[in-house]
């Protein structure tokens, strides 16, 4: 009989459904979610294939109970995701805010459409990007990874999951129309030779000795309901036994220690190439699927006598503020190209030691390698 | 070498599904890279539809049409709608039945696809005759890959597909060996 598990070798696959097969994978065993396009073909295929491997896929009343069904499931020892775009973010922020005190293990992916609000069903957009890191409410830290070909969209959905088991924390895959739509060539590896973390659990028998947290760890284990952990799991700011507090002193430590989580390993989280980066004197800092353009316009760069690369993130958050500070030190510009009127360039602007130019389109359509080879050449005269 | 190809047809008549085999051809068994968008209006039935396929020896960047190398329209307007696309000496393939349109600027390769499939005892396989027909025309990927990569997607209909792409592929040829036909309009 067959395990249900995706078949190894090359395929020429959706990048929708190569993030499913990425899930099962990873151990995901657990979908709920309210369809929305251009994502909806992963909740299709999770209908489909989470049963073939013993796993339950729901479709919930809103995105709001999609997001506190994944808490409840990762509290219950699943590993657990949803798919979402634009309007359906918007209304998953609240409880992203929840998952990131409660340290609930889930992974939310926006196939990201044009918006403001519903905006163009379905065409392409990147206007999610600051949404994904400050949506939610009050201090919260996520770790958002930007895939721009189908085979990372696989490689990052794994990924994302490794993350949220390691650090107990909401991660998020922000891919886009074209990336989840498109079909590509993608190699899928046997089960064997994934990496697949898992999160550490915790011991009914340590309750004995000490209560549920501690703020001066790294990450602390992850209590699973019907183990015999009675720990209050709370929203509002907890001590260290897990109940509601209004000390200061307590919200600060309970504060450094969940964003710290993030913030102490942002440099093993931080994920980019370099493309012909050498000896460039202008770069292109891209992400999704404008890396795709991006790479295109610094090769007509090139055969025009620019020395131009491509810095292509793949973390967007936390942000890679060093790779940016470093690079910067040794080119003449940067060039931010995104399929909105502005937001990653910000940070790059903050951390970037050259002039540094954005390049901003609308959204709808994937931006053209003619309009950054414009920039570039702006940049290197 | 990257080489792009559109195939529109309007809504049931197979012209993205042509697009996915002609694609998962290239990725899987050709050897080559490949990436395949689909496009619709926006009707529920009867709009047009469309696939785009890039294929590449080197990893694709750019993952969008810039300048076809070959249009193939199975309705007349879809010839007329995409013939700014077209790079000139591009290739425009046609289902000779149903696209009335010329160009001058162009190699034009009117296919009796429906009169083949017919033939054939299936209509509905028109748009495999077509894809042996692109295929003809860019000389990749193989027309083995072609038959392999139909075969995953209709294991029941193994026979009739590898007629109707080989028949498609020999009629494209012969017309590609006469330059008056080429030359259309």
């Amino acid at each position: 009989m067959s395990s249900g598990l995706p078949r190894p070798g090359v395929h020429f696959m959706m990048g929708n459904f190569a993030c499913v097969e990425a899930a099962i994978l990873a151990g995901c065993r657990f979908f709920a979610g309210y369809p929305i396009t251009p994502s909806s073909e992963i909740f299709e295929r999770a209908c489909v294939r989470f049963p073939q491997v013993g796993g339950i896929a729901v479709e919930m009343e809103d995105e709001m109970a999609s997001v506190a069904a994944l808490i409840g499931a990762a509290y219950a020892g699943a590993k657990a995701m949803t798919a979402t775009s634009g309007p359906g973010f918007s209304l998953m922020m609240e409880n992203i805010g929840l998952a990131f005190i409660m340290e609930a293990p889930i992974v939310i992916v926006n196939v990201q459409r044009a918006g403001p609000s519903t905006g163009i069903p379905t065409l392409i957009g990147q206007g999610d990007v600051m949404q994904a890191r400050w949506g939610s409410h009050g201090d919260i830290e996520t770790v958002v990874y930007s895939p721009s070909s189908v085979q990372e969209f696989f490689d990052l959905t794994i990924k994302a999951f490794n993350t949220a088991e390691r650090l107990r924390t909401p991660v998020i895959v922000l891919a886009d129309q074209l990336v989840g739509l498109m079909w590509e060539k993608v190699v899928i590896p046997t089960a064997e030779d994934v990496e697949v973390v898992e999160r550490k659990i915790m011991d009914p028998r340590l309750l004995s000795t000490r209560p549920p947290f501690d703020y001066s760890v790294d990450v602390n284990p992850m209590p699973i309901v019907g183990t015999g952990c009675r720990v209050n799991i709370d929203s509002l700011t907890h001590d260290e036994r897990g109940y509601p507090t209004t000390s200061q002193e307590i919200s600060d430590k309970m504060l450094r220690y969940l964003l710290g989580k993030i913030r102490n390993h942002a440099r093993e989280l931080w994920m980019y190439k370099e493309f012909m980066t050498d000896d460039a004197e202008v770069v292109v800092v891209a992400y999704g699927s404008t890396a795709r353009s991006s790479l295109n316009a610094i090769k007509q760069a090139r055969a025009r006598g620019i020395k131009a690369g491509l810095l292509q993130l793949i973390t967007l958050w936390p942000f890679p503020s060093d790779v940016i500070e470093r690079l910067s030190q040794r080119v003449n510009a940067l060039v931010v190209p995104e399929i909105n009127f502005g937001q990653l360039v910000h940070p790059v602007r903050e951390y970037a030691k050259c002039p540094v130019i954005n390049v901003n389109w609308a959204p709808g359509s994937l931006i053209e390698p003619h309009v950054i080879l414009d920039a570039v050449e702006v940049a290197a005269a | 070498m990257r080489r792009e190809i559109r195939i529109t047809g309007l809504g049931g008549q197979g012209a993205i599904t042509a697009g996915h085999i002609l694609g998962r051809a290239a990725a899987i068994y050709g050897g080559k890279e490949s990436v395949v968008t689909e496009g619709y209006s926006p009707y529920i039935t009867g709009g047009w539809s469309r696939a785009d396929v890039i294929i590449s020896d080197e990893p694709i960047d750019y993952p969008l049409i810039t300048k076809l190398d070959v249009l193939a329209t199975m309705y007349d307007e879809g010839f007329v709608q995409n013939l700014r696309h077209v790079k000139r000496g591009g290739v425009i393939i046609t289902v000779k039945e149903l696209v009335k349109h010329a160009s001058q600027d162009h190699k034009v390769l009117p296919i009796p696809a429906i009169e083949v499939a017919e033939r054939l005892g299936r209509r509905i396989v028109a748009n495999i005759v077509i894809l042996g027909a692109i295929v003809a025309v860019l000389g990749t990927p193989p027309l083995e890959s072609v038959e392999k990569a139909l075969a995953d997607r209709f294991p029941k209909a193994v026979d009739l597909n590898r007629k109707a792409v080989q028949q498609g592929f020999s009629i494209a040829s012969e017309l590609l060996a006469s330059v008056d036909v080429l030359e259309g309009g």
